[in-house]
């Protein structure tokens, strides 16, 4: 996957040029600028759609500048500088691995293990099937279903070894994504155990 | 206006400035890197940290804050001492401590600053950063390892420059200051981000590793490789001239200097006429200054005066046109002119072919006509003063001629001269805009004036400005933009044909004996008559000098004091730097030697002499730097009829920015400019 070339021509496709449209027109004239984050996604989105590997080339970040009147520098630079944005070609799924305190503490090594051993990638590397991209990031902002392993858009929680190793299995297997969130079944960010709180033996439940 | 005291000094400063701004005001020094007067404020380096009484105990960025009435500001107590300290620290984490080998050294800010501010020895264990070479093409060399990320060249590039191609890709530790694909600088002031740059992360490259800074000797100095006038500093070593900065000025560049003036110092060093030639049997000899003059002697002395002929090239200083026109004069010639373009058109009035709004009062504009002029690369500086014009608002600009990008927004309206018929007319829509502008100004290119119908565009751009009301006691919006260096002088000082006298393009074609050029290169050397004995006096071996039977050696720029009049009329002068080559003299000696020689002896020996004769004939050479705009209250037309002009489309007075005239012709680094930015035609078959 890391060898594809940098495509030669970019053009934004039906769907996505629905979206251009509609999300140029929030701002108002003269600041069609701000949709440059916007725009940089529709095109990384439909990127994956045509070839399974969702990232910006650059004929994309310069189709984006054109369209939004700014220097291609301006759009190199956004895109460069958030990291949701892939400028190098990406596998079909990202695996984005929290490490941070408290996802360490719940076991995200443990995550991180089963992971390379499936991909058989490295942190920053894409497993050679092209279905794998190991990035390894800062805290998701989920650490009360720690440890959090997000695959593409979708999040997935309370993970140990043996559910990431299954997990990923299903995908190399060509299963889709299952549905998101936990993987043992709690209710949103609900206690792990029962319910610990407003119970009605302590009074009425509100 | 708020009062503000600085380290117990109290100072006045207008509502909105910052507390840099106030301490600078009250004399204190502040530390900066990110920070530029003539930028945007990023507030990044951190370096500027103060302390202010009533306001959260913590260091604040005084580039970044904004003065208020009372404050009470300290710049030197033990929180700002640590705090910069701090500062410094972190900076200097990722920087290589490589000044031994860096050209940077001795004029950098981060080494003045880490002497006041850094520690003795660090505290930092681990790898330092590194990053990937770049290739910002022949001018700016770049060493990104000891980039600081001030911002400050992509700011200027952006804003100043108007060419977005520098930006900061990635974040945090991967941040980098890069063109993001490898590209040259297509800036024609790219070279002023070396000066911006603090630290050494971008160098000059034909200048990398020559000298040390404290070895140069230093000599205030005019540009003439355009007529802008931009005042530079001569940077020499020995007999070369290594470099040229430009110093600051802000009626005319600011601080920022063209690429071309900068770079073609090179050039100055290439294709140099060292000692008289002169062409026996068809092949040039070196030759003596004796045996020049007495072949320059016996063929002039052989023809009567009105077949002898002299015309001044585009970076002659005046007092060499001077000499060479008084040295005519007595000769009894009239055959004079300092516009080998072949330009004809009334000069008879300053303000006919003067920049009379001046590069300053460009500012004050509200809506400019460009007619056949690129000012990007006839004048890059003054573009940059309409772009910064333009930034500020309110302004509409449009152009006849060939479109070009000129970094602003030029409509163009036309590319000749109907369009002009048309706004004479008022049925153009730019019509409406000048029509309602307050100060609309009109530039026109000298290269128009070349034109066989010079004079008419002329004399139609002038009933435009009438016709606009550009001209009125508060206001003049008539303006030429020259782009040579001498030809204001030169006009100034009536170099013209006098009465019967010939012009360049009658003195072509055999149509005198002998001509004198002096340092006229840019004319057609195959148009002069094969009998014609032609003297060249000039610094390089170019156009002329090829063509010529007697060469005599002149000086460059950088090699004499000289007088030079810039586009809008200004009165600068320049000192040598360096002692010309060989047996290379100043030109206006040259002409007195002939003249003493030939028993026409002109009435100054030196240059004391020179200048006193120079103000007492022409006055306005008298106060020097005296200058002062004209109002548009002379509103008699210059000669030239309007119904003449042709349809011809204007063209480009340059194919290219970098090589123009002989200096830059002889520049290896101007050379590879042009290859670098040479247009790629293999690519688009694929």
């Amino acid at each position: 996957m890391n060898n594809q070339v940098e495509p030669q021509h970019f053009e934004f496709d039906a769907i996505a040029e629905a979206d251009v449209a509609k999300e140029i027109a929030l701002y108002p004239p003269g600041k069609q600028a701000s949709a440059v984050k916007t725009l940089l996604d529709i095109a990384q989105r439909q990127v994956g759609r045509e070839t399974g590997s969702a990232w910006v080339p650059r004929v994309a970040m310069d189709v984006v500048a054109k369209r939004l009147g700014v220097a291609p520098i301006r759009v190199y630079e956004n895109a460069t500088f958030y990291t949701m944005f892939n400028a190098k070609p990406i596998g079909k799924y990202h695996l984005q691995l929290c490490t941070t305190t408290p996802c360490w503490l719940r076991g995200s090594d443990d995550i991180v293990s089963a992971c390379k051993k499936i991909s058989g990638a490295n942190f920053g590397q894409t497993s050679a099937d092209g279905l794998f991209t190991m990035t390894e990031v800062e805290c998701l902002g989920a650490c009360v279903n720690a440890p959090i392993l997000q695959i593409n858009d979708d999040y997935y929680e309370d993970l140990n070894a043996e559910r990431t190793e299954a997990l990923l299995n299903k995908l190399k297997g060509g299963e889709a994504l299952p549905p998101p969130g936990s993987t043992i079944g709690r209710q949103a960010s609900a206690p792990i155990t029962n319910q610990t709180t407003l119970l009605p033996a302590n009074g009425p439940a509100e | 206006m708020a009062k503000v005291t600085v380290d117990g000094i109290e100072v006045e400063i207008a509502n909105g400035s910052t507390v840099l701004q106030a301490a600078e005001a009250a004399g204190v020094e502040i530390p900066r890197f990110c920070y530029h007067e003539r930028l945007s404020v990023a507030g990044n380096c951190r370096m500027c940290l103060v302390e202010i009484e009533k306001m959260p105990p913590r260091p604040q960025a005084s580039c970044a804050l904004p003065v208020s009435d009372g404050m009470v500001v300290h710049t030197d107590t033990e929180m700002v001492r640590k705090a910069r300290r701090g500062v410094m620290e972190f900076l200097l984490i990722n920087h290589p401590l490589d000044c031994p080998i860096c050209d940077q050294g001795g004029e950098c800010d981060l080494q003045d600053e880490a002497v006041s501010y850094g520690r003795d020895d660090s505290r930092y264990d681990e790898g330092k950063r590194a990053v990937a070479q770049l290739d910002w093409g022949p001018l700016v060399k770049t060493t990104m390892t000891r980039c600081i990320h001030c911002t400050r060249c992509i700011r200027f590039s952006t804003e100043v420059a108007g060419v977005s191609e520098l930006g900061a890709t990635a974040r945090g530790e991967s941040m980098q200051v890069g063109t993001y694909i490898q590209k040259a600088l297509s800036s024609e002031l790219s070279g002023n981000i070396i000066d911006l740059c603090p630290v050494g992360a971008l160098t000059s490259k034909p200048y990398a590793f020559t000298a040390r800074p404290w070895e140069l000797r230093k000599t205030d100095s005019v540009d003439v490789l355009d007529a802008v006038g931009t005042n530079i500093r001569v940077d020499a070593r020995g007999a070369e001239v290594l470099r040229i900065l430009p110093r600051m000025n802000d009626d005319v560049n600011e601080e920022w200097l063209g690429d071309k003036s900068r770079f073609a110092v090179d050039g100055l060093k290439r294709r140099r006429l060292d000692r008289p030639w002169v062409r026996e049997n068809g092949k040039l000899r070196a030759a003596s200054w004796e045996e020049a003059f007495a072949a320059i002697a016996g063929r002039m002395k052989a023809v009567t005066p009105d077949r002898l002929g002299a015309i001044t090239g585009d970076q002659c200083d005046v007092e060499s046109m001077l000499a060479l026109k008084e040295f005519f004069a007595a000769l009894g010639s009239q055959n004079l002119d300092c516009r080998q373009d072949g330009a004809v058109f009334d000069a008879s009035r300053r303000s006919f072919y003067l920049f009379n709004t001046t590069i300053a009062g460009i500012e004050e504009a509200d809506a400019l006509l460009i007619i056949g002029s690129n000012p990007r690369h006839e004048a890059p500086v003054l573009n940059a003063r309409i772009r910064k014009r333009w930034l500020a608002g309110g302004f509409a600009a449009a152009l006849i001629g060939t479109a070009h990008d000129l970094t602003y927004p030029a409509e163009q309206i036309g590319v000749g001269p109907d369009a002009i018929t048309a706004l004479l007319d008022g049925t153009h829509a730019f019509s409406a805009t000048l029509e309602a502008a307050k100060a609309p100004m009109i530039i026109l290119g000298a290269g128009v004036l070349a034109r066989p119908d010079g004079a008419a565009i002329h004399a139609a751009a002038w009933q435009l400005a009438l016709k606009y009301n550009m001209l009125s006691a508060e206001w003049h919006g008539f303006n030429v933009l020259h782009h040579a260096a001498a030809r204001t002088g030169a006009l100034d000082i009536g170099f013209l044909p006098g009465e019967g006298g010939k012009a360049t393009s009658q003195m072509l074609q055999d149509g005198v004996d002998v001509l004198w050029l002096q340092g006229a290169d840019e004319l057609d050397v195959a148009a002069i008559g094969a009998k014609t004995f032609v003297i060249y006096q000039g610094h390089h071996g170019d156009a002329g000098a090829a063509r010529a039977d007697v060469i005599l050696p002149g000086s460059a720029y950088t090699e004499k004091d000289g007088t030079y009049v810039s586009t809008e009329g200004r009165v600068q002068s320049g000192f040598l730097a360096v002692k010309a080559p060989g047996d290379a003299r100043e030109d206006w000696r040259i002409i007195r030697a002939l003249s003493a020689y030939m028993g026409h002896a002109l009435p100054y020996d030196s240059l004391q002499d020179m200048r006193a004769h120079l103000a007492a004939t022409y006055p306005l050479f008298a106060p020097a730097n005296a200058f002062r705009r004209f109002a548009g209250t002379d509103t008699a037309a210059p000669a030239g009829d309007v119904s003449a002009m042709s349809d011809a489309p204007f063209v480009p007075v340059f194919e290219t920015y970098y090589q123009t005239d002989a200096v830059s012709r002889a520049s290896p680094t101007m050379a590879a400019c042009i290859a670098a930015h040479a247009p790629v035609v293999a690519e688009a078959a694929e």
